[in-house]
């Protein structure tokens, strides 16, 4: 038997639901590194939003609640894949490490757990694949490279912004990029790899959110992209759901299928058939096919 | 400009919820110029933000607040290192906690939305 080493693995929601192709591409990923992602027992949501206000610190105890528990469970550090709660658990945490006396507070209101003494670190998936595995070790694993297949990194907001807690540059971010190229794809460059698609928008302003969705897909089908990766289930939503709305009102929009970058990690390592392809709005199987053929006879 | 119906209660407001000094604001317009919404926005991010300057209680009824969705492009681009997001989120807050939601969820066609979208929607638009 290899030997997997365990690491401590924040799913929150979406992975569980709507982007479970995230999650099961995510694990399969891992596993080629050797690596098991240990979940989290007993977490909870993370908020999804950091709050902004200043003197509300009741919207901070759900992700200090998830940093208690890896504690608990004797790691000092924590995995993330959606980056919306990569930046709140991030976002808190700096929070409660920076003001001692909001710390002292949440401590004191949740009596029912043990104090949180700052002491745990939010890792994104991301930051494990370039600093800890590097992408030479990543490429190792590649069976079928990606030649000659064009991906648009779309970063959105949350992976690199605020630039405290950002894991890569908020104007020039490369961390796609350059797992794009570890893959053996061509990374192509687009004017609107980290603009905002609109986010929550999308449950009352719906119209907003599909010009966003026209103007980010098809610019990145205009560079040349034949797909797009990304890391946010709710950016997924908006590119990829809302894509296939915004086709019912705008036929002659050239659709680009849109990705978790695990999704794409995993049909480069021979591994499609967990991605889950067939829930997206916007198919992108025909991309892989002759990818998939090689993972199927595996 | 008329100043006689000037509000400074909605300035300190403003400012004791989002942690931020609303005078340094010198109202280059980075913010606008980066915002990838403003076409959405009845008022310009700087605008919102000179209103508050100025005690203008008539940026409540601004959709720009309501429109903004935290993305922080403004935020890394301020020169001043103002946090422009936060100041919206004061401007959304003065309105919540009057219990005057955005979203009624009673209203609301939940259907096909992923609970990533419901919840922060409803965190950032009820109170």
């Amino acid at each position: 038997m290899i030997y997997m080493k365990d690491i401590l693995y924040y799913p929150g929601c979406s992975l569980k639901d709507t982007a479970k192709g995230f999650e099961d591409s995510a694990i399969k990923v891992s596993e080629e590194f050797e690596i098991n992602l240990k979940e989290l027992s007993r977490w909870n949501c993370c908020g999804t939003v950091y709050s902004l206000t200043d003197d509300n610190l009741m919207k901070q105890l759900g992700p200090v609640r998830n940093l208690i528990r890896a504690r608990d469970e004797g790691f000092d550090r924590l995995y993330t894949l959606c980056s919306m709660c990569d930046n709140t658990l991030k976002r808190t945490n700096k929070l409660v490490k920076e003001d001692e006396e909001k710390l002292d507070k949440i401590n004191n209101f949740m009596d029912q757990e043990n104090d949180y003494e700052a002491d745990v670190e939010i890792r994104h998936y991301l930051e494990l694949l370039r600093d800890e595995l590097e992408w030479s070790t990543v490429s190792d694993k590649v069976v079928n490279p990606l030649e000659g297949l064009n991906v648009a990194p779309y970063y959105g907001c949350m992976l690199t912004r605020p630039k405290e807690i950002g894991l890569d540059d908020p104007h020039e971010p490369s961390v796609f990029d350059e797992l794009v190229e570890s893959l053996g794809g061509t990374p192509v460059d687009f004017p609107y790899e980290a603009e905002c698609c609109g986010s929550y928008n999308t449950v009352d302003n719906e119209e907003m959110v599909l010009r966003k969705t026209q103007t980010i897909t098809a610019g990145a089908g205009k560079s040349g992209a034949d797909v797009i990766i990304t890391a946010c289930p709710l950016c997924h939503f908006n590119l990829d759901r809302r894509q296939a709305d915004l086709l019912e009102v705008a036929p002659n929009h050239d659709p680009v299928p849109v990705l978790y970058f695990t999704q794409l990690m995993a049909v480069a390592f021979g591994h499609p058939e967990v991605s889950k392809f067939e829930e997206h709005a916007i198919d992108p199987r025909e991309l892989f096919e002759p990818e998939m053929k090689v993972g199927s006879e595996r | 400009m008329d100043l006689t119906n000037s509000d400074r209660e909605l300035t300190a407001d403003v400012e004791e919820l989002s942690g931020e000094n609303i005078f340094s604001c010198y109202q280059c317009g980075k913010c606008s110029a980066g915002c990838p919404f403003t076409e959405e926005m009845d008022l310009l991010p700087n605008q919102v933000i000179r209103k508050v300057q100025m005690g203008d209680r008539t940026v409540l009824d601004s959709n720009t607040p309501w429109t903004c969705a935290s993305c922080l492009s403004c935020e890394v681009d301020c020169p001043k290192g103002n946090d422009v997001p936060a100041i919206m989120e004061a401007i959304r807050e003065i309105s919540l906690r009057k219990n005057l939601d955005r979203v009624d969820l009673n209203e609301l066609d939940a259907k096909g939305l992923p609970e990533i979208a419901l919840v922060s929607n409803l965190r950032k638009k009820t109170g």
